[in-house]
């Protein structure tokens, strides 16, 4: 049976994540939470609400906030402040290879080297996400009308990938051989890199606003329907024409994602607070938090798998342990 | 819906009208209340609010491009961060540009499910300049949409024209919007609850549909009152069981048509308006009614922006009240003769 351990934060979790065993949660409060044992201990970090947060490769958690500080948390509560633009608004953070990590602001995404070294990248309009492909210093910036791929480490002229709409998250699947986007319309869109080869998935009830890729990139689990939507990408021809797996079917709105890191099985987050973790050969479900709250806004396992971080938007927010 | 959607008043006008005035107003009253401000730029705020953000106009079309389909992509993206923070608002202020068509700002609280479930729209208020608002009506298209589209008028800079003067442009505010709530003032001088938690949109206020004109400064003696019944529906003059005003002194721009008549076959209404606005939407700013339906004891009242209405019943008609049916569009090229016809098709046997 799992066992829960959760904490009151009164603050909207925007994030949470793992560094190495700490439990961390970026809140709208501006604080970040650590979570190592019995207690949960504060840094004060934004001086307005954490807007966007994400985790590096080197174990940092990096965030961005509604008072135009870009910083880095580490597990021991430890800060450094990478970038300021005052009275701005950083609206999303991405972390990249080699201490890479860009941030947006408004039109412009700023990609910022390990070495301090910082360059802008401007669009028509205002940027909706951010990421970086696995390999190489490629920027994804979704934007109005598609995404714009950049090569952030030279001049190469930016690729760019078309589809008419406001495109808001992006993800590059693991492979780096897909991009993804959430969209404005209730609808995924995805792209082929190699010939760009247009992927539709629609059929969502709601705005779908977290994506989760499966261990080993075999499926994208995403949110925004009554069920954990799965879109296989193992095949040629990814997802079309294909239907997609449906997990965790309610009467209530999945908010929330998040894939295991080694099983093939999700956690699922629902607008009133209920996790499940459910298995994709069988279906099996695994109740990890009862419903009765308000909806789910970040998810989070650790390295192996055991321990599962959740953060709801009334701030309610812990850790669940699923074995050991 | 919860009660907990944090009001939205926009505050539209052209340039130089006085926006920032009333906006600097409301924010440096001492109301003990908690605002954001959503500002295209900065400029002349002359306060220092941390909760004064800077946003580009961002329309977003969906679907298919068209006016009914738009929305303010910046205004999710800013309520959404808004709505992160603890404590929360007592409202948001969203001023636009001089330039700037209200409807996708409006259409923003009714087509995206998250901002509508944390935000309502409480009211359209257009601040006015009463020396130059007859010269931007003449040749811009926004500044009539702006007038056209709203639900409170701020006739601002009252001291600067004659009392002349000032009659031509309220009959002028009044040809294309004659259901709007006009204040009159100088510098923006108002109290603020003219201006805020008017809950324009709100199925349930939707009280009257007859005229107001108001001076801003003759009304503190009900200041207080917050839900004061403006029920101004005792039509005594009025006999006329078949009516309808077409206000249009200029051609193509924005003008209204007001259709009044019995009691309706709800079977033949519920299809025609559907239809009114699906086929009308892009020219329709505003619609409001107040409806009478066969064998129903209450009210019916709807309301809408371009192709998005609702509807809902609201409290039962009361004894002294006249059962008629009320429609008031507010937009471009309406046809009040047909509207007029169409509607009467509705009619109860």
């Amino acid at each position: 049976m799992p066992s829960i351990q959760e904490f009151p934060f009164g603050a909207f979790v925007v994030e949470t994540a793992f560094l190495g065993d700490t439990a961390v949660f970026a809140l709208g409060d501006g604080t970040v939470r650590r979570v190592d044992g019995p207690v949960a201990e504060s840094t004060p970090l934004h001086s307005g609400a954490i807007l966007s947060a994400v985790t590096t490769a080197d174990g940092k958690l990096l965030t961005g906030g509604d008072d135009g500080l870009v910083a880095l948390t580490d597990a021991a509560g430890g800060v450094e402040r990478v970038a300021e633009r005052p009275r701005k608004w950083i609206d999303h953070v991405a972390s990249g290879p080699s201490g890479a990590i860009a941030f947006a602001v408004g039109k412009q995404a700023f990609v910022r080297f390990a070495d301090g070294r910082e360059r802008a990248f401007d669009h028509p309009r205002a940027v909706g996400g951010l990421a970086f492909s696995p390999k190489g210093l490629r920027l994804a910036v979704a934007r109005y009308d598609g995404v714009t791929l950049w090569w952030a480490g030279t001049e190469a002229a930016p690729a760019s990938l078309a589809w008419k709409g406001a495109h808001l998250g992006v993800t590059f699947s693991p492979d780096g051989r897909n991009v993804v986007t959430t969209m404005q319309e209730n609808a995924l869109h995805g792209w082929r890199l190699e010939d760009s080869k247009d992927m539709r998935m629609t059929g969502y009830p709601g705005k779908s606003r977290s994506l989760s890729w499966s261990a080993k990139g075999r499926l994208l689990a995403s949110s925004g329907a009554n069920a954990a939507i799965l879109w296989p990408f193992h095949f040629k021809d990814g997802p079309m024409g294909r239907q997609p797996l449906q997990l965790g079917a309610r009467e209530v709105t999945v908010s929330w994602v998040a894939c295991h890191p080694r099983q093939e099985l999700v956690a699922i987050g629902y607008q009133d607070g209920m996790v499940m973790a459910v298995r994709f050969a069988d279906a099996e479900e695994a109740l990890l938090r009862r419903p009765g709250g308000s909806p789910v806004s970040a998810l989070a396992w650790d390295k192996t798998g055991m321990r599962l971080a959740f953060g709801c938007e009334d701030g309610a927010a812990g850790v669940v342990t699923v074995a050991g | 819906m919860p009660d907990t959607q944090i009001p939205v008043t926009v505050l539209t006008g052209y340039l130089g009208a006085g926006k920032t005035t009333l906006l600097n107003r409301i924010l440096t009253e001492n109301h003990g209340k908690k605002y954001a401000v959503i500002v295209n730029e900065f400029g002349e705020i002359g306060i220092d609010n941390d909760l004064i953000v800077e946003s580009d106009e961002e329309v977003f079309e969906m679907n298919n491009g068209c006016i009914c389909c738009t929305v303010r992509g910046d205004l999710i993206r800013v309520v959404e961060g808004l709505m992160k923070r603890p404590g929360g608002f007592d409202g948001i202020l969203v001023e636009t540009t001089g330039l700037a068509d209200p409807a996708p700002v409006a259409q923003t609280f009714f087509m995206d499910d998250e901002v509508k479930a944390k935000a309502k729209l409480d009211a359209v208020v257009t601040v006015a300049d009463a020396k130059h608002l007859l010269g931007s009506l003449a040749d811009s298209p926004e500044a009539q949409e702006q007038i056209g589209f709203a639900d409170v008028i701020l006739l601002n800079k009252t001291d600067l024209v004659s009392q002349a003067e000032l009659k031509t442009v309220e009959a002028r505010i009044r040809s294309i919007n004659p259901h709007a709530i006009v204040h009159k003032t100088e510098r923006c001088a108002i109290p603020l609850d003219r201006v805020l938690d008017r809950g324009a949109f709100d199925l349930d206020r939707i009280l009257s549909l007859d005229p107001e004109f108001l001076d801003g400064h003759d009304h503190d003696h009900d200041h207080h009152d917050h839900d004061h019944d403006h029920d101004h529906d005792h039509e005594g003059h009025d006999h006329d069981h078949h009516h309808h005003h077409h206000h249009d002194l200029e051609g193509q721009g924005v003008n209204s048509v007001s259709l009044r008549i019995g009691t309706l076959d709800p079977q033949k209404f519920f299809p025609w308006i559907q239809q009114v606005t699906q086929e009308q939407g892009p020219d329709i700013l505003r619609m409001k009614g107040i409806v009478s339906l066969k064998d129903d004891d209450e009210r019916y009242v709807v309301q809408g922006v371009h192709m998005i209405i609702e509807g809902n019943h609201q409290r039962k008609w009361r004894e002294d009240e006249r059962r008629e049916s009320r429609l008031v569009f507010i937009g471009r090229k309406l046809d009040g003769a047909a509207l007029m016809a169409g509607f009467e098709a509705c009619l109860a046997a």
